[in-house]
C-alpha cells in the first residue's frame, strides 16, 4: 500500500504504476456527467476554486444535512468512468488535474492525457459506498448544487486513507486494456 | 394506509442497506477463491466490509440506489392505484431519510427534483394471485451494471452465433467479455432467450428474484447456466475488472416465445450489490414475513 497525501506533485503521480494499490489522503472534488459536460463546453468553476494539482473524483454521493445544518456523506462510491471519455483528456489539460477516481476505467484519449500531462487513473471498488464514505472526513463545500441536483454537484471534500488501485498510470499502462486482450483470448478458446 | 406505507419504507430501508443472504454467501465463497495478496481479493475484502457497514449503519449498500422495481402479487380485487399512489408516497419518504439517493432525473430538462417520483419511477410489475397475501418484492438496480446489459439479435455474423442453443451462449459470453468489470463485479446474469425487444428485457431482469444458489429446471438451461458461470470465471476478468477468478456469481436464463422472424437474447447484468430483497403482507398491509 502506497500513501498518496496531499499535495499531489507530478513526481508523485509519475511514479505510480499499474496494479498498486494507494491510500489517498487530501481533498478531492467530486465530478460527473454534468460536470464534465459542463466544463468541456468552456463553463466556468466557481472563484477562487481549482483543480489544479487536485484529484477529480467520478462520484455521486449521497448527502445529508445533520442537526446541527453539516453537511454529512452517508454514501459515497465511485460512479462508471468510461461516460466521460469524450470529455475527461480536455479537462485533465485544461484544469491541471493529477488523478481522477473512478471505476471501470477509461479509454485510450484519456490514456494518453495521462501520460502527457501526469496524470494517474484511481480505480476505487465500484458499490463500496460504505467503506469510502468513512474515508471522508469533512465535507468542504458544495458548488453547483442548484444548477445540477445534489448527485451531478461538485463536492470538496477531505479525505482519509481512501483506498484505491492504480489501474492507468502516467507511463501508457493499462490494467484495463490488458485485461481485456488477455480475456478475450482466453474466451476464444472457449468458443 | 399507513401501515402499508411503513411497510413499503422499511421494504426499502432493508433492500437498500442490506444483501440477501444467499448473495452474501456467494460473495464470501468468491472472496475465498480469490488468490491472497492480489488486489481481486482486496477489492473482495472492501466489498465485505462494505456489506457488514451498510446493515450495521443501516445506509445504502451502494450510493446509486438504483432503478426502483417493485414487483407485486396481490390478491384478486386489490386497489392497484391506491398501492401506486402509496408506494409513491414511500419512495418520498425513504428518499428524504436518505435510504434512497436523489436518484431520477427528467429526461427532457435535466432537472432532479429530488423525490425519486417520475414518469416511469418507481416501476412496478403486478400479478395476481388467488390468496390474501400481497408479496411485494423489491430490486434496485444501479445504472453502472444497467448500462453493461446488452441485448443480441440472432443470427450474429460477427459472433457467428446462430439461432440455437450455442448461439445463445456466444452471444452471452460476449456480453460478459464486453462488460470486463465496469458493471461492479462480480456480477449475476439475468437472460432472456426469446420475446420482443421489450419483454426479452424485462424477463431478463425478473430472472433476479431467483436465488443463487437454485437450479433451472428446465435441463437445456440449466446446463447452459452452469457453463456460463464456469468459462465466465474462466475468463480471468476478476472482481471490478483488477483480473482474477470470480467474474460471476451467478447466471439465471429463462426462455420465452417468439416470432419467427425474431431471435433475441436480452442480458441483463446485475452487480456485486444486489439489492433485492421482499415482504409478505397482511390483509393490513403489515409486514407478517420477509421472503429470501
Amino acid at each position: 500500500m502506497i500513501n498518496l497525501s496531499f499535495p499531489f506533485t507530478e513526481e508523485k503521480i509519475r511514479a505510480l504504476n499499474v496494479r498498486d494499490e494507494v491510500a489517498l489522503s487530501g481533498v478531492v472534488f467530486t465530478g460527473r456527467d454534468a460536470v464534465h459536460k459542463y466544463l468541456h463546453e468552456g463553463g466556468r468553476l466557481p472563484p477562487g476554486v481549482s483543480l489544479r494539482d487536485g484529484i477529480l473524483y467520478h462520484c455521486g454521493p449521497v448527502v445529508l444535512k445533520d442537526e446541527q445544518g453539516d453537511w454529512k456523506v452517508t454514501a459515497a462510491g465511485p460512479t462508471t468512468s468510461i461516460r466521460e471519455e469524450p470529455y475527461q483528456a480536455q479537462i485533465i489539460k485544461d484544469f491541471g488535474i493529477r488523478g481522477v477516481i473512478g471505476k471501470g476505467g477509461m479509454g485510450d484519449r484519456t490514456l494518453a492525457a495521462c501520460k502527457e500531462f501526469g496524470c494517474a487513473y484511481l480505480h476505487a471498488v465500484g458499490g463500496a459506498a460504505q467503506v469510502l464514505a468513512e474515508c471522508i472526513r469533512k465535507v468542504r463545500a458544495v458548488y453547483f448544487l442548484e444548477k445540477f441536483g445534489s448527485p451531478e454537484a461538485i463536492w470538496e471534500l477531505e479525505v482519509e486513507d481512501f483506498p484505491a488501485v492504480v489501474t492507468m498510470d502516467s507511463k501508457g499502462h493499462s490494467l484495463h486494456r490488458e485485461i481485456f486482450a488477455t480475456s478475450q483470448a482466453e474466451l476464444a478458446k472457449h468458443l | 394506509m399507513n401501515a402499508l406505507q411503513d411497510s413499503l419504507i422499511e421494504l426499502i430501508r432493508r433492500t437498500s442497506a442490506e444483501i440477501p443472504d444467499d448473495v452474501r454467501q456467494a460473495i464470501l465463497d468468491s472472496l475465498e477463491r480469490e488468490k491472497k495478496g492480489t488486489i481481486a481479493e482486496s477489492a473482495m475484502k472492501i466489498i465485505e466490509r462494505n456489506i457488514a457497514l451498510a446493515k450495521q449503519k443501516s445506509q445504502p449498500i451502494c450510493q446509486d440506489t438504483g432503478s426502483i422495481l417493485f414487483y407485486v402479487d396481490s390478491p384478486v380485487g386489490m386497489d392497484q392505484m391506491r398501492f401506486e399512489d402509496t408506494a409513491c408516497l414511500a419512495v418520498k419518504k425513504a428518499t428524504k431519510l436518505g435510504y434512497l439517493r436523489q436518484n431520477s432525473v427528467d429526461s427532457l430538462t435535466g432537472i432532479n427534483d429530488g423525490t425519486n417520483v417520475g414518469p416511469g419511477s418507481p416501476t412496478f410489475h403486478f400479478h395476481q394471485q388467488r390468496s390474501d397475501r400481497i408479496n411485494v418484492r423489491l430490486v434496485l438496480k444501479g445504472g453502472g451494471c444497467e448500462n453493461v446489459g446488452a441485448q443480441y439479435s440472432l443470427p450474429n455474423e460477427k459472433l457467428k452465433a446462430n439461432r440455437d442453443l450455442d448461439g445463445c451462449r456466444k452471444a452471452i459470453l460476449d456480453a460478459v467479455l464486453q462488460a470486463q468489470g465496469r458493471g461492479c463485479g462480480p456480477g449475476i446474469l439475468g437472460v432472456c432467450i426469446g420475446g420482443d425487444r421489450a419483454t426479452g428485457y424485462e424477463f431478463s431482469k425478473r430472472q433476479f428474484l431467483r436465488l443463487i444458489p437454485d437450479r433451472n429446471p428446465v435441463p437445456e438451461l440449466d446446463t447452459l447456466e452452469q457453463d456460463i458461470l464456469k468459462t465466465a470465471n474462466d475468463l480471468g476478468i476478476g472482481p471490478m475488472g483488477f483480473g482474477g477468478r470470480t467474474t460471476l456469481l451467478g447466471v439465471k436464463i429463462c426462455a420465452i416465445n417468439r416470432l419467427p422472424a425474431s431471435f433475441f437474447v436480452s442480458i441483463s447484468y446485475m452487480c456485486w450489490a444486489y439489492r433485492r430483497l421482499g415482504v409478505t403482507l397482511d390483509a393490513e398491509g403489515k409486514i407478517a414475513g420477509w421472503l429470501y
